[in-house]
């Protein structure tokens, strides 16, 4: 229960619905958090617009509530006026993948000093259930009325690609794991990244006979497979199933703000430019 | 003083933003503002300061942000495509009172326009450019000199009010290279941020990340304690105090110059760069006999009506020469409110106002 500090108590209960995943991937973030024992007091968790980044009212140390997609350029601002705090981002997957896309591709290419965590549950939830760029092909949504005829982002490939140094994935069935990939992306000093299925059952579940959010857990563990796992089985078993665990983790590129401080150290042994 | 340097208009604006404590930039390349990120990108470093070329506009708009609540003073320069992206969060700036400079040195618009040209098409959007009701000042400098001594009072502002602060710049004001003799450092008041203990009416003392505070920032309507609330009794006292802490301040952001206004009949109000050529047409019409003056505004917003008002009064006539067709002119209607004419003269060819074009003008009323 020592998590409990995390938290804003006077602000419970939260908003989310009932059977909402949202408050699974708060519970992992404070569980990993006390795991790590990280100082609040040094701590700033960044979101952005949606459902899950009303994340941050909850939480017990400096929060910055922003606008629509843009969380990850605000902890920027942040990570490189004060190196020395841990910048945490808590964000939706329209959020992260669609308007904020951008930022998270540069974020992850520049290594900067953040942990990023995508709560995706396929949809847009506040705004009422419209797919978002993580709604897999088929599914119905508000703005899907005939089934989604896009294919979905593997986002953890993207920011794989785009440069992040930790990348891992979970599900809100998979608590255990959760909570240890967040606890180790804290840890991580670049761009680390874990993405974090959660189920929407109010928009999603409904219109896609899941209105159980039960029936939601089951469904990611049924579709859920470990890298090892995987490794075993043949392309068309993988057909429609998510792949979770860890993907990548190198400490071999320096950190964004750390270079900048080098480079600040460095220009200060020159003097100051005069004498050049 | 310092020695006399000659310097353009952009550079002017990094010195003054160096002289005010500018710690962090954030920007993105644009003509014409890119030297000042040039500039500042080998500068800042050297200060112990951070420079960020972001993915866009609107990253950069919410680094600065994101810099200044971690307590650095912080800074964009940008222009019209990339002034048009900020404004989602200039009004972030505004609900969540963080203080921050943004420059918009104008160009030719709208869309991609003109891009080398100058032009003064942004005045409206300064004000008004992000949605809702909102504070905002805005500051138009007319010189290189100007432009360093609006920096630190841009900074100054933004601090003291906790305010986003527009400095509106144009391309020539920006690129011109005048003879200037800087302020010593120091000489410029700073401002200060107000903190717990110290902070002036209408504005909220400031606590920074990093500080212990366990602080919620949003920009969602919210209550003193700055959670997010959804009473209208707390949404019309957040709104009205916000919008009040620039309102009630009017006098003191009256920021003008006058010119031989004593005896005029006809009077000029102009700014930033049309000013210079503006004084010029007065200089010219009054070596000719007329009984000409001019009013320079380096505040724009809060517009100074009082002043424009009890002009009127004196005045037969006013002509607003603006290089827009019309911005100024109908905040300059509203305040002389029919008690002279008023007279818009509007170049959108981006080409500069002449003097000699003004003249004819001043002596036809
Ligand atoms: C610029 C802008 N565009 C659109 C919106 C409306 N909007 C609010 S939240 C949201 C999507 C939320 O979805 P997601 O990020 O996946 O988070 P969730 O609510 O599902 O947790 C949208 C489109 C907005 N607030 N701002």
């Amino acid at each position: 229960m020592e998590e409990l500090r995390f938290l804003r108590r006077e602000h419970l209960p939260h908003l989310w619905c009932a059977g909402c995943g949202h408050g699974i991937v708060l519970g992992a973030v404070v569980r990993a958090m006390d795991r790590v024992g990280i100082d609040q007091d040094r701590t700033v968790v960044v979101s952005g617009i949606g459902c899950s980044s009303r994340a941050v009212g909850y939480l017990n140390m400096d929060t910055l509530h922003t606008t629509h997609g843009r969380a990850l350029a605000f902890a920027t601002g942040i990570k490189l006026a004060r190196p020395d705090l841990h910048v945490v981002v808590l964000a939706g997957d329209g959020d992260l993948a669609a308007i904020g896309g951008n930022h998270l591709i540069h974020a992850a290419r520049r290594n900067m000093g953040i942990t990023c965590v995508c709560f995706n549950n396929g949809i847009y939830g506040m705004t009422s259930g419209q797919y978002s760029p993580l709604t897999p092909a088929g599914f119905r949504t508000a703005t899907a009325p005939y089934g989604h005829l896009e294919r979905d982002f593997d986002l953890c490939r993207l920011v794989q690609a785009a440069g992040a140094t930790y990348v891992a994935r979970s599900t809100t069935y998979h608590v255990h794991q959760t909570i240890e990939y967040v606890a180790r992306a804290l840890s991580h000093e670049g761009f680390s990244f874990v993405e974090v299925l959660t189920q929407c059952p109010t928009y999603f579940g409904r219109r896609n006979r899941m209105a159980d959010p039960v029936r939601m857990l089951e469904w990611f563990r049924q579709r859920a497979v470990t890298v090892a796992q995987a490794g075993r089985m043949k392309p068309e078993e993988l057909r429609g199933r998510v792949l979770i665990g860890e993907f990548h983790r190198t400490e071999e590129v320096p950190e964004y703000s750390r270079s900048y401080r080098d480079l600040i150290a460095r220009l200060s042994g020159e003097g100051d430019g005069d004498g050049r | 003083m310092s020695k006399p340097r000659l310097m353009q208009g952009n550079e002017a604006c990094v010195e003054g933003a160096l002289e005010a404590g500018l710690r962090f930039f954030a920007g993105y390349p644009i003509t014409p503002s890119t030297e000042i990120a040039e500039m500042l990108a080998e500068r800042l470093p050297r200060v112990g300061g951070v420079f960020i070329q972001m993915e866009d506009e609107i990253g950069s708009m919410a680094a600065v942000i994101g810099a200044s609540l971690a307590g650095v003073r912080s800074m964009t320069a940008t222009s019209g495509p990339g002034f048009s992206l900020k404004q989602e969060n200039i009004g972030y700036a505004a609900i969540t009172e963080t203080p921050c400079v943004v420059v918009n040195v104008q160009r030719v618009g709208p869309s991609t326009g003109m891009p080398t040209s100058p032009a003064q098409g942004d005045v409206m959007q300064a004000r008004w450019g992000t949605h809702g009701d909102h504070p905002v000042v805005v500051l138009a400098p007319a010189s290189v000199l100007e432009t360093y001594v609006l920096t630190v009072r841009a900074f100054a502002i933004a601090d003291e009010l906790r305010v986003p602060v527009i400095l509106l710049s144009d391309e020539v004001t920006a690129h011109m290279r005048e003879r200037v003799q800087l302020p010593d450092p120091g000489a410029l008041p700073r401002g200060e941020r107000p903190r717990p203990g110290r902070a002036p009416a209408n504005v909220p003392p400031m606590v920074h990340f990093g500080e212990g505070g366990r602080i919620l920032v949003t920009g969602l309507y919210h209550d003193p304690s700055g959670f997010w609330t959804e009473k209208p009794e707390e949404a019309d006292r957040l709104l009205r105090r916000l919008c009040g802490k620039v309102e009630s301040r009017r006098e003191e952001l009256t920021l003008v110059e006058r010119w031989y206004l004593d005896d005029a009949r006809v009077a000029v109000i102009a700014y930033g760069c049309v000013a210079r050529t503006a004084l010029r047409a007065v200089r010219l019409a009054r070596e000719r006999g007329g009984r000409a003056g001019m009013l320079r505004l380096a505040c724009l917003w809060p517009f100074p009506r009082h002043e424009v008002a009890a002009l009127a009064e004196k005045v037969d006539a006013i002509v607003v020469p603006e290089m827009n067709l019309g911005q100024v002119l109908g905040e300059v209607e509203r305040a002389a409110c029919g008690r002279c004419r008023v007279i818009g003269y509007h170049r959108v060819d981006s080409e500069l106002i002449r003097p000699e074009e003004l003249v004819p003008v001043l002596e036809g009323v």
